[in-house]
């Protein structure tokens, strides 16, 4: 039996401040096999994007375990996080997150940034990553300049650029009108079946969700199905 | 990393104009006026022409004597050091003159300002004044009493035009001088150097000078070299119990010092201890640091604030692979980045002010500039600045939650 790409175990997340407590996810068993497509659904509040933020490393659970590729993370430090983060992980948010000082070719580069990699080598892979979007003819442009389905382009080479294994998207369809939302699930499907990255996404709308293969279903910070 | 830093520096600050200009202006105005301190400070106290011996120079500018009931601070007389201190051991020469005093001639109809200096041979042996014409007196025009004069360019000028100098006549407080030599000006806050004509001690109005203990002179000594100083000194301070003093004084203090040391003496009024110049020190440190502190606060204020309009490119970093340390280099760089640059267009910006301070005449014979030393003072001025008013702000945006800061917040 293959090792899981993805694994939570018994996972919990409590939010504390001086006078409430607000349990975000609890008990969460979940498995994610290497180079599938998952899609997370469930109300606002529900938990989903805790759900991402463990996943992707951005937070730690209250209790439980998170392991990727079989090595447990949770009690790792923030060096390691970031290094697994930056080599393992690509993020693609609802609102793009573009640094808006940057080109859209350094906005691009930033995951390489943080890797031993020379700036030549560094804008190849950038422009690499660009093209695969089909936005080459935009590199020099900066993001205020781009309609909103292009700034999703720009992000999404931005997460693939390190040619990560598992792509975590919040969202990336939610601020897009419905063509430019299909262009974006068709890039990400694309994606996972040419490139067999792992890909989980969060989204309110039943039709990208039923084009992943599998669907999990959250309430109230557990899962449902 | 860190041209990766640099590059994204640059490219941040090219494009946050407003930013940047507000920064590179407080910036630059705070450090302008610290280099022209530093620069000024390095003129009065530095090692120039003539002072070119600095390294083992000594002077002695005031003595305090001390009794039950009264004390006197001021320089010392001629008899003090000619019947005290004339064969110190580590010492090469010792050089006695009066303190520069304004004195009136009447040349051609017009009645001319001069500071008068009067001096020893050795004056000329200590320091290294490059003659443009003539020569200096010598030991037999001291001993002789001859009225002969060393000028500077700018009497030179007052009195002869673009003509030649030595061997003609000139008028000062009353007595009449040929002149043997021609000196570059030196600026008045140089008070051991500067004067604009230099006449034997020996042509004096009156003898009374030589018996006197206290008034008026101020000495030179120049030590074997700078290994010596320390002898120089623990003698000096062995041959002060000797000294006879007027009897309402039961006790003498002096040093010979670096002209630095004496001010600092002069400025605390403290000729006990020999901790002057330590605190002096640490006092001009410390009003250079408060007065960077007001400008530094609002930068680290303003830092912080942007902390909102960043948070989600801090946010961006994070996930895609920045360490919390990663961040805080980046944005220390980027105010270090700041401030190096604001610290390049103050010494710019303050050559220009130098040189028109120097035009002005505003201190007489000023030639303030900027040198390597000032540059490496307004560096670390800068680099300073960059990393005081850096640190917090960069620590404060490190450590933002990366989720709190990708949805907008700054906790």
């Amino acid at each position: 039996m293959s090792v899981p790409m993805i694994r939570l175990e018994n996972v919990e997340k409590v939010y504390r401040t001086d006078r409430i407590e607000t349990v975000a996810l609890s008990g969460v068993n979940l498995d994610i096999e290497e180079g599938e497509f998952v899609s997370i659904m469930g109300p606002s509040g529900c938990g989903k994007s805790t759900l991402m933020h463990l996943m992707g490393l951005l937070d730690a659970p209250s209790k439980g375990k998170v392991s990727l590729a079989g090595a447990p993370v949770t009690d790792a430090s923030d060096k390691a996080l970031a290094r697994l983060r930056n080599e393992s992980i690509g993020f693609v948010f609802q609102s793009f997150h573009l640094i808006p000082d940057l080109s859209v070719l350094d906005n691009v580069e930033i995951p390489l940034l943080y890797r031993k990699i020379g700036a030549a080598e560094r804008r190849k892979a950038a422009e690499a990553a660009l093209e695969r979007v089909g936005l080459s003819a935009r590199k020099h442009h900066f993001p205020s300049q781009l309609s909103g389905g292009q700034q999703q382009r720009v992000a999404i080479a931005r997460a693939i650029v390190g040619k990560p294994r598992i792509l975590l998207a919040d969202e990336p369809t939610g601020n897009l009108d419905s063509q430019m939302g299909d262009e974006i699930l068709s890039i990400l499907q694309d994606l996972n079946t040419q490139e067999r990255t792992t890909l989980v996404m969060v989204t309110h709308d039943p039709r990208q969700a039923e084009k992943t293969a599998r669907t999990i279903r959250m309430f109230d910070g557990r899962r449902v199905n | 990393m860190l041209r990766n830093y640099l590059t994204v520096s640059l490219k941040i600050l090219g494009r946050r104009k407003y930013f940047t200009f507000v920064s590179l202006f407080g910036i630059g105005f705070t450090l302008l006026v610290l280099t022209l301190a530093a620069a000024m400070l390095d003129h009065v106290f530095g090692a120039y022409p003539p002072e070119t011996r600095a390294a083992r120079t000594l002077s002695v500018q005031a003595v305090r004597m001390q009794g039950k009931e009264s004390t006197s601070t001021g320089p010392a007389g001629y008899a003090f050091y000619d019947r005290y201190f004339r064969d110190l051991p580590g010492v090469e020469r010792l050089s006695l003159m009066t303190q520069p005093s304004t004195v009136v001639s009447y040349w051609k109809g017009a009645r001319l300002k001069s500071i008068l200096k009067r001096t020893d041979e050795n004056y000329f042996r200590i320091l290294d004044f490059d003659f443009s014409e003539g020569g200096p007196f010598g030991e037999a025009d001291v001993e002789s009493g001859r009225f002969v004069a060393v000028i500077n360019e700018t009497t030179r000028q007052k009195f002869f035009g673009a003509g030649k100098a030595v061997g003609e006549s000139i008028e000062a407080d009353g007595q009449t001088f040929t002149v043997v030599g021609v000196v570059p000006d030196v600026p008045v806050y140089r008070l051991l150097a500067n004067g604009d004509i230099y006449v034997p001690l020996t042509t004096a109005k009156s003898d009374d000078y030589k018996t006197k203990l206290r008034g008026g002179i101020l000495a030179l000594f120049l030590a074997k070299d700078a290994g010596s100083i320390p002898l120089v000194q623990q003698e000096f301070k062995a041959r002060l119990s000797k000294v006879e003093l007027p009897e309402q004084f039961d006790r003498v203090y002096a040093m010979p010092e670096t002209p630095f040391a004496s001010v600092a003496r002069l400025f605390f009024g403290d000729f006990e201890s020999d901790s002057a110049s330590g605190r002096l020190l640490a006092l001009l440190l410390t009003a250079a640091f408060l007065f960077m502190l007001l400008p530094a606060v609002n930068l680290v204020n303003l830092n912080v604030s942007r902390a909102l309009e960043r948070a989600s490119e801090i946010g961006v970093r994070r996930a895609f692979g920045a360490s919390a340390r990663d961040l805080m280099l980046q944005f220390l760089f980027e105010n270090v980045i700041v401030s190096v640059v604001g610290g390049v267009l103050a010494l710019v910006a303050s050559a220009f002010l130098l040189a028109a301070l120097n035009g002005s005449g505003l201190i007489p014979y000023a030639h303030f500039s900027l040198n390597f030393r000032i540059a490496a003072w307004g560096f670390g001025f800068a680099l300073a600045f960059g990393v005081v008013s850096g640190v917090w702000p960069a620590w404060r945006l490190s450590r933002l939650n990366p989720i709190a800061a990708l949805s907008g917040g700054t906790r």
